[in-house]
């Protein structure tokens, strides 16, 4: 066994940076957050007076915040690796005994990345909306939650704590739970609001649980207090923290077994379901296990189940993604897995963290720009989602279709598309682990040839199944430019981020970076991924794309219908946990009106009826009370005398 | 004259007033009993004053002959009012006074 | 400048505005709501003053002190005095009354309540209440604080069964009965504790700091500690001594439920902070497992009964039952973050009671006052304004962090985990539950088509959104930014860690010097 403190992944496991304090361009890290917060607030408490320019007040915002993250990154650059962490402290936010957790925000090379993801991408999909939702009379609102999105995921990034943390945690968590229920007048928005909402909540008692044992281990709940002396605490301890926080990572990122959320969120408008439920909210469990490396580099046993769910999210996405005929929900499974692939590499330790937040980057662009290419699409179809009525729309709508293609081959992994190297590295990652991840992990990414052929082949090839009233046409441009800019990331960002960004160099002071021997060379792992990747797309286009779609789906096979259920996990949660909830709470109900509630009445009862018989001794007559009168002097003259006799 | 005898005397006279109350039905008779009671009570303060040599006794007995004076004249006052009203004075009559 | 007599002018304040409005003729019912509003807002004006006067950092525990003998021969006096417990307590009550008033403008104009009571009246009634209160809240004389305690009584049983629902006399009555009871257990444990008092120093006293310095056997604490509690866990309410809440709830108006369950039921909980933990340190200890069990009990089962309610009031008050859960388990678990946690959450529950009654009381308005779930659905769409605000209310009550909920709720969790880790890590998942009801009510009630019978149905008003404004603005300002409430809370709560001579569990790494001391 491993002694106490003993850190498993000694190779790689970053030293503790220094945190600078803030200056020039730094000290203004409060005002990344706190723009789109001042959008939200003055969209959302200013009512009718901003409909009219409020939307484009929520761009500007969202703008200005990644301008000013565009100007810290290169602040950064410009200073050595060293010096690349920088703190912001505004003030003590809650205290008591030797509590203390402070307002007060970290901006390092991880969060810098993450600003940037979320505030670019963030911008690039306010535009998008902009033209998306434009005939919603609601437009205000949704611009609104947007803003305070934004602004909750930045806290989560920036915050140097965990219980700051949590605050954008909930934050993200609750504008996913108001913008998945936009459209509330439909009862399955609002339902599927509220089931993201819940289970969400169970991964937060993970993430409030691991705070305290925290503290309770630490006495302070900073980050650079807690990895500066995680070396000092014990397996066990460390252990128990990992797996909590993993619960939160499930719960935010729909992994395993809390996964059942994210497939019913599509019922959000599309942009949301790309900027949240795509590229930035769900992959905050990655953030957090990325960010918490210092407990997972000396928690083998935590590391290898973050591992382990991240496999099975792997497996589950990519099959309920291949089954799914709702364009919407198939990338959501998609996101599942690929997430899945992100949790994975966290898991492997110092050799797959960067690797992972490089996936999280090159995903979260082109996830985006598939999510929005559906939703152009949509746009064209009446809002239509089924794949089955969709078919040769490449010559309708020639830019969705082009952009589409260029996230299409950057998420299979065709070189030298983005996608290629980020799942190329945490493929090969995995198999300097153990060459059964990492085997698992190369079959996964044949299963996603599979279903992104598929849904390309259903969507833009083959015949039209189009429904009578459709009438494709190109979406406007506030829509496909921001579709382009998207693609061009698909395309390029991979390439520029490892070669030109150094990834590798650019996290390891955070996050460690290690490489260990491999069974396998780096050119027979792409060699092998990229044959799996070809076989399965072969199989997606010859089974959709030169084949009939019918228009009605068939029964289809055992696991196909398992999977357009959904695995069966809304069925499990129904079965384990909703249902024994509202059988207890009638039979508590029940307990409470009868059992409670009944001795008190009972006894009110109790004591009225006694006095009710006590009550007939006052008949009346004058004469009876005169004689109960004579016989009580009698009866205590009678004891008196005893009294006196003995 | 032994004073002992004096308090049988008033014991049977308070008896006989008690039962006087307890039997009889017409008011006027009841209220007679009462100031039996009420005298045969004076009875026995005198005697004990006599017994113990004090005037304690006596002054109280004045006492009770004044509350007895008072409570003759609200008491009759009621009486016929009674009367006046239900033709009767008999005091199983009026039983409103019930739960 | 502290000769001020601040906390008897704040009492007496309401009080005349109350003989004034009861003095009003009865046909000018809107002039009564203007004083009594009037009345209100200058009551809040002079206690902000007097917090602005209090002193964070001062070794006195209770400040602005006055000390009158009132009954000598039996050590009683009117002494009034207020730590930064009573503080926020009393700031909390000052808010809340004209927030009421402002809600409740028209809530007794309807014909069913005039037929019982006076418009006037009620106003009249809320501001005797409000005296009351700062009262309660200020007594630092155990007799004084009895009388105020058993008054308070008076004008909400009136509240409840002059200007209630359908079945408004009965739940008046069982409220009165069960706070009775409680009440006089506390009388015979008070009397108790006058004659250990009078054993112990030679004469009997019933002031506070004098009864807290007594060294009671263990034995008589364990008796009269029970006496003290059983009032206050009715009062509260603590599982099992709820079942009044869900019936006062559901038949008063939305004014008197807040003032009951966001200020009045705060008294039970205060009084376990101020009478029964420092007067009874080791009885406390003793009883400290039974009532985590209740509070823990409570948290769940009022909870999941909320989950299965059909009427919002009703939801509401097994939900404030499961929070009175939590607020218990901070004050019994001893640890300083719970029993700081404990008063924030006092304050953050009053806040959430507060929103979500006053929302929902506006809601039933326009729907004829059934308090029914089933009888709304969509008001989101007719109503969005009023939907915001029903939304903020709920998440306050679920304790979303970043308002002032969560670091109550938050503390009392770490401060229970501190000291029994199962405990703490236990009652972490009743936030799931809280999620799951609240939620579900937002749902059912505001989601979905449109009620035909809904349709038309008038958003807030000027005057309600200015009565909810200000709760959600402290709610959200206190969550992001609670120093001003932690900064007088937290000194008293360390005054109390002294008396009854418990530390924090020391962190496995960097224990604090405190902390260090006791385990050598």
């Amino acid at each position: 066994m491993i002694n106490a403190g003993a850190v498993v992944w000694a190779e790689g496991a970053p030293t503790l940076q220094e945190i600078m304090p803030a200056e020039g361009v730094f000290s203004l890290i409060w005002l990344l957050i706190a723009l789109p917060l001042l959008g939200a607030a003055v969209l959302l408490l200013g009512g009718r007076r901003t409909n009219r320019w409020g939307p484009y007040l929520a761009v500007l915002t969202v703008t200005a915040s990644a301008c000013l993250g565009i100007l810290m990154v290169v602040g950064l650059m410009g200073r050595g690796a060293e010096e690349r962490s920088i703190g912001q402290s505004l003030f003590t936010w809650v205290f008591a005994g030797q509590f203390e957790a402070d307002m007060a925000f970290q901006l390092d090379q991880l969060s810098m990345v993450f600003v940037l993801l979320i505030t670019i991408v963030g911008a690039l999909i306010h535009v998008y909306s902009l033209g998306y939702m434009e005939h919603d009379p609601n437009r205000r609102k949704f611009f609104g939650y947007l803003n305070l999105f934004v602004a909750a995921m930045l806290l989560l990034v920036l915050a140097n704590n965990y219980l700051l943390l949590y605050v954008g945690w909930e934050g993200v968590g609750l504008a996913s739970y108001l913008l998945i229920g936009f459209w509330q007048h439909k009862p399955s928005a609002a339902a599927a609001a509220k089931k993201a909402f819940i289970i969400n909540r169970v991964g937060d008692v993970g993430l409030s649980i691991a705070i305290m044992v925290i503290f309770v281990t630490f006495g302070s709940v900073t980050f650079d207090d807690v990895f500066g002396q995680a070396s000092e605490v014990n397996e066990g301890t460390l252990t128990a923290i990992g797996l909590l926080l993993l619960l939160a990572a499930a719960g935010k990122s729909a992994q395993f077994p809390l996964q059942a959320w994210l497939l019913d969120a599509m019922e959000g408008p599309t942009p949301v379901s790309a900027l949240i439920h795509a590229a930035t909210m769900v992959t905050a469990g990655v953030y957090l296990i990325a960010r918490s490396n210092a407990i997972y580099d000396r928690a083998v046993w935590a590391a290898t189940a973050v591992v382990v769910v991240g496999l099975i999210t792997i497996f589950m996405g990519a099959i309920i993604g291949s089954a799914k005929d709702d364009i919407k929900k198939s990338l959501a499974g998609s996101t599942m897995s690929q997430i899945g692939y992100m949790i994975m590499a966290v898991g492997l330790g110092p050799i797959g963290y960067v690797f992972a937040i490089f996936h999280l980057l090159t995903h979260g662009v082109f996830k985006a720009g598939l999510f929005l290419g559906a939703g152009s699409v949509m746009h064209g179809m009446n809002d239509n989602v089924n794949m089955r009525r969709y078919g040769a729309l490449r010559a309708a709508m020639v830019v969705t279709f082009i952009t589409f293609m260029a996230g299409y081959l950057a998420i299979i992994g065709i070189p030298p598309f983005s996608g290629f190297w980020s799942k190329d590295e945490i493929i090969h990652a995995a198999f300097e682990r153990s060459p059964i991840i990492g085997s698992l992990a190369i079959l996964a990414a044949g299963i996603t040839g599979f279903y992104m052929t598929r849904m390309v082949a259903m969507t833009f090839f083959g015949k039209a199944r189009w429904e009578d009233d459709a009438h494709p046409h190109e979406s406007p441009k506030v829509m496909t430019i921001p579709l382009i800019i998207l693609a061009i990331g698909s395309t390029f960002l991979g390439m520029a981020l490892l070669f030109w960004g150094n990834i590798e160099t650019w996290l390891e002071p955070v996050v460690g970076y290690s490489t260990e021997p491999s069974p396998l060379s780096t050119s027979a792992v792409i060699a092998i991924s990229l044959a799996f990747v070809i076989v399965g797309s072969v199989i997606g286009w010859i089974s959709y794309a030169r084949r009939e779609v019918p228009i009605v789906a068939p029964r289809g096979s055992l696991l196909t219908r398992a999977a357009r259920a959904d695995l069966y996990g809304d069925a499990v949660n129904e079965g384990l946990i909703v249902r024994p909830s509202y059988l207890l709470s009638r039979v508590l109900i029940w307990f409470d009106g009868r059992v409670v509630d009944g001795l008190v009445n009972g006894s009110a009862a109790l004591v009225g009826g006694a006095s009710g018989r006590m009550r007939r001794y006052q008949s009346g007559f004058a004469r009876s009370y005169a004689l109960s009168m004579v016989g009580g002097t009698v009866l205590v003259l009678l004891a008196l005398v005893l009294v006196r006799l003995s | 004259m032994n004073p002992s005898n004096v308090v049988i005397l008033s014991a049977i006279l308070f008896s006989i007033g008690a039962v006087g109350v307890l039997v009889r039905r017409n008011a006027i008779i009841v209220f007679m009993c009462v100031e039996l009671m009420l005298n045969a009570a004076n009875l026995a303060f005198v005697a004990f004053a006599r017994m113990n040599g004090n005037l304690d006794g006596q002054v109280v007995a004045f006492f009770v002959m004044v509350v007895a004076a008072a409570e003759v004249v609200v008491g009759l006052a009621i009486i016929v009012t009674i009367f006046r009203t239900r033709r009767s004075a008999s005091i199983d009559e009026p039983n409103l006074l019930k739960y | 400048m502290n000769t001020f007599p601040w906390l008897t002018a704040l009492g007496v304040l309401p009080l005349i505005g109350s003989v004034v409005v009861a003095l009003l003729p009865k046909s000018r019912p809107s002039l009564a709501k203007q004083v009594a509003l009037v009345i209100a807002l200058a009551t809040l004006v002079l206690t902000i003053l007097m917090a602005l006067s209090f002193d964070g950092a001062s070794t006195e525990q209770f400040q602005f002190v006055e000390n009158y003998p009132w009954i000598p021969a039996f050590g009683i006096s009117y002494a009034v005095g207020i730590d930064g417990i009573g503080l926020v307590m009393v700031a909390l009550a000052a808010t809340l009354v004209p927030v009421v008033i402002l809600a409740g403008w028209h809530d007794v104009d309807d014909a069913a309540s005039r037929t019982t009571g006076s418009v006037k009246g009620y106003f009249a009634l809320i501001l005797v209440l409000e005296t009351l209160m700062i009262g309660v809240f200020s007594s630092i004389d155990l007799f004084l604080f009895y009388v105020f305690f058993e008054a308070m009584l008076i004008p909400v049983y009136f509240m409840i069964g002059r200007y209630g629902g359908p079945q408004r006399s009965y739940a008046a009555v069982k409220f009165l009965l069960y706070s009775l009871v409680g009440g006089l257990f506390m009388l015979a444990a008070l009397i108790g504790l006058y004659v250990v008092s009078a054993n112990l120093t030679g004469t009997g006293t019933f002031d506070y700091l004098t009864l807290v310095g007594l060294d009671i056997d263990p034995g008589m604490q364990k008796v009269l500690f029970l006496g003290f509690f059983l009032a206050f866990a009715i009062k509260a309410p603590l599982w099992p001594f709820h079942t009044w809440l869900p019936d006062a709830a559901a038949q008063s108006k939305a004014g008197t439920s807040v003032l009951l369950i966001g200020v009045l039921d705060k008294v039970g909980t205060f009084g376990m902070i101020r009478y029964c933990l420092p007067i009874f340190p080791a009885a406390s200890e003793f009883y400290a497992p039974v009532v985590i069990t209740m509070a823990l009990i409570g948290i769940f089962y009022g909870a999941f009964v909320a989950l299965g309610q059909h009427d919002m009031k009703r939801l509401f008050a097994y939900s404030s039952m499961s929070h009175f859960g939590f607020i218990a388990l901070g004050i019994f678990v001893f640890t300083t973050t719970g029993e700081s946690g404990s008063v924030v959450y006092m304050v953050a529950h009053g806040l959430s009671t507060a929103a979500l009654f006053l929302t929902a009381g506006f809601l039933m308005e326009r729907r004829g006052g059934s308090s029914l779930i089933s009888d709304y659905s969509g008001v989101n769409k007719a109503a969005p304004v009023l939907a915001g605000f029903f939304l903020f209310a709920a998440l306050s009550s679920l304790a979303l962090p970043g308002l002032v909920s969560f670091v109550g709720e938050f503390m009392v969790l770490l401060g229970a985990f501190q000291k029994y880790m199962f405990v703490g890590a236990l009652a972490t998942f009743g936030i799931v539950i809280t999620a799951a009801y609240v939620l579900r009510l937002y749902q059912k009630s505001m989601t979905g088509p449109l009620l035909p019978a809904l349709e038309g149905m008038k958003d807030l008003k000027g005057r309600e959104i200015a009565a909810l404004m200000p709760i959600a603005a402290i709610t959200l300002v206190l969550g992001l930014f609670p120093a001003p409430i932690l900064n007088v809370i937290n000194p008293a709560v360390d005054t109390l860690m002294t008396t009854i001579g418990v530390t924090d569990p020391p962190t496995t790494l960097n224990p604090s010097t405190t902390a260090e001391g006791t385990q050598e």
